[in-house]
């Protein structure tokens, strides 16, 4: 089989790879030797079987060593490693709030007043979208202490309503300046797009006046 | 490839290496002679100006990334440093950056031609969708290369964005860390968007390979919509249409260094030149202006959509958002298949261009909608409002209303050929 066109590359009178004898080998028929290579008659061959386990074969193989690549990119052992944070809760005063770090994220000690308590726990639960009574976002007995990942759960901006001179929002607990959430004084989302409560990290009470995030 | 005819050319060398690979005959044929519609307006010279703009970009981008550190202690700094110290680092970085705004103005021009000369109907279907594919590349790079300074913006708008990924229901959260290699915006995610952003652009320019291999297969589309039928409708790419596209590239370019040498800053944002802090929220974050229509389209979507009359949510308003904001540059992937009148060109269908300009200032309302912040009033409207229902015509425009003309639009009688178009516009002007 020669390939040759007027006006062509010039090579082109070079005897070409033969495909018309490939595909008949691979598609099991009597080769030009007159070897049958077919196994039974319904069609199939061992070439087939070849073909099929190689390539899945390779499918896997490919798999495993994209399995490195993918994980090479989730968290390394040393940001791992950073995962708990202490914090003393002995400087705040009543009706203050701080942001310590977790993670690289900021959460949100905030020793709460009675009347911000008894805000929180008048709320009618079935009005709440992501419906959490305030009990079980504190520790018991330690109502005062609210602690969240400042994080809004919309789009991870930080909400503003640490200091005294930022907006609390409407519902006097946290406001995210990105897209307008309102979180109440237990940190639950009450107005706009944010779909969940501001998260609880998980954390003990070691004394009193110590606090184990993490 | 190099299976068809091969020129001869005069110079030995040159035909020595043509034999052996058919470089020259292929600019020549693609380039030289290839035979274009002769009626092309200065609409047709965006094409030319995006490329001409990612090389542009490629080349500043290599020599900036030789002096920068993709380290959250020292990127802000070395940023710095590159705009006061290097040798030319301020115009290098001011092309770059203003360079970035510039290509989306192109691909915007070029993107709205295709739309109102109907360039992606058949058969320029896999032409139009590997546009289509090139623009979502650019925002991917864009976004990436605007994390790079490390400033407020940079890291604010990282953390929107990337946060988006979250609100894929089950797997969100574990997809989000791995984007960030840590649970937080730091220095991984720093490093990997480095690595990416440099890497993203060539990945565009074998998209834009395709592109034009494409665009050689079935020639361009024109003003009027129709297919050449003979030579009196084309004429030689050179020096006709080389000459044109040098020409608008020349005017783009006046207009673009106006900007990176009086105005280098003036499409950014100055929040952007305080280092990342990620204790503090600038009060109003907002994207790069090229992002803007999309970014409002996302934030239009404040309500969860539930099963009515009882609490089960089937899609959160976040997840709601995502999904119009991806969908809207989903509906353009299928545009070839929503519109199938047999009209291409707005010129011919009155109807169409209407609708085709509302659209237009609709986008650009959108933008403006972006820009402002969630609680923003708009003449007495609240900006959400006007927010969702220009995201209502966005989808309306494709769903709606191109279905219902293709059924109910008559249009115009198309003339014979190119050349009796071309004949008819002098006579007109006469």
């Amino acid at each position: 089989m020669i390939y040759k066109e007027k006006g062509t590359n010039s090579f082109s009178d070079y005897p070409s790879f033969n495909y018309e004898y490939c595909i008949k080998m691979t598609a099991g028929s009597k080769s030009q030797d007159g070897i049958s290579l077919d196994h039974d008659d319904d069609g199939e061959t061992r070439r087939d079987f070849l073909f099929l386990t190689a390539g899945s074969f390779g499918a896997v193989g490919a798999g495993i060593a994209v399995w490195p690549l993918v994980s090479s990119m989730n968290p390394a052992a040393d940001t791992l490693a950073l995962s708990t944070t202490e914090v003393d809760l002995s400087p705040i005063a009543k009706g203050q709030s701080i942001t310590v770090m977790w993670q690289g994220k900021p959460v949100f000690v905030r020793h709460r007043t009675e009347k911000e308590v008894e805000e929180a726990r008048a709320v009618n639960i079935a009005d709440l979208s992501d419906k959490q009574d305030d009990v079980e976002r504190v520790t018991k007995d330690k109502d005062e202490w609210l602690i969240v990942v400042g994080i809004c759960t919309h789009l991870g901006c930080v909400p503003v309503g640490q200091k005294t001179s930022e907006s609390k929002g409407d519902f006097g607990g946290w406001f995210c300046p990105c897209h307008g959430s309102h979180y109440d004084t237990s940190g639950r989302i009450r107005k706009g797009p944010a779909p969940k409560n501001l998260a609880v990290p998980p954390y003990e009470f070691l004394s009193d006046t110590l606090i184990k995030i993490g | 490839m190099g299976s068809g005819e091969r020129i001869e050319f005069d110079n030995k060398v040159v035909n020595w290496i043509d034999e052996r690979l058919p470089l020259f005959t292929l600019m020549q044929k693609e380039y030289g002679v290839f035979p274009t519609p002769r009626n092309f307006n200065y609409f047709w010279n965006f094409g030319a100006i995006a490329m001409f703009m990612l090389i542009a970009m490629i080349v500043t981008g290599i020599f900036l990334a030789m002096n920068y550190t993709p380290h959250v202690d020292m990127a802000f700094d070395s940023v710095e440093r590159i705009d006061r110290d290097v040798n030319w680092g301020w115009m290098l970085r001011d092309i770059h950056m203003n360079g970035a705004s510039f290509f989306f103005i192109a691909v915007y021009v070029h993107i709205f031609r295709g739309m109102y000369y109907g360039s992606y109907k058949k058969p320029r279907e896999l032409l139009w969708i590997l546009g289509v594919v090139i623009f979502l590349l650019m925002m991917a790079t864009a976004f990436m290369g605007y994390v790079l300074p490390w400033g407020q913006m940079s890291y604010w708008g990282a953390t929107v964005i990337t946060n988006l990924f979250s609100a894929i229901p089950f797997v969100g959260d574990s997809i989000v860390t791995l984007l960030w290699g840590g649970f937080a915006i730091d220095n991984p995610t720093l490093n990997r968007f480095f690595a990416l952003h440099y890497l993203m652009p060539f990945v565009i320019l074998a998209v834009v390979f395709l592109h034009v291999w494409a665009l050689h297969i079935c020639g361009s589309n024109n003003p009027s919509g129709i297919e050449p039928k003979g030579k009196q409708d084309t004429l030689p790419f050179h020096p006709y249409y080389t000459m044109k596209d040098t020409f608008g590239l020349l005017v783009f370019l006046v207009v673009f260094c106006v900007f990176v040498f009086y105005a280098p800053d003036y499409l950014g944002h100055p929040d952007n030149y305080k280092e990342a802090n990620s204790l503090v929220t600038p009060a109003h974050i907002v994207p790069e202006w090229y992002f803007l229509p999309f970014y409002a389209i996302l934030r239009a979507i404040t309500f969860d959509i539930g099963i009515p009359f009882t609490d089960i949510t089937i899609i959160s308003a976040k997840l709601g958002g995502v999904i119009s904001m991806f969908g809207s540059i989903g509906l353009l992937l299928i545009l070839p298949w929503l519109d199938t009148h047999p009209i291409r060109s707005c010129r011919y269908r009155p109807k169409y261009k209407f609708f085709l300009l509302v659209f237009l200032v609709v986008f650009c309302m959108l933008g403006y909608v972006g820009s402002q912040s969630a609680d923003a009033m708009f003449f007495g409207l609240p900006m959400t409002l006007v927010g969702i229902l220009c995201t209502t015509y966005y989808y309306g425009f494709f769903l709606v209303i191109i279905p219902w003309l293709n059924n109910t639009e008559k249009g115009r009688d198309l003339p014979k050929s190119i050349h009796d178009a071309v004949l008819q516009a002098e006579r007109e002007k006469a």
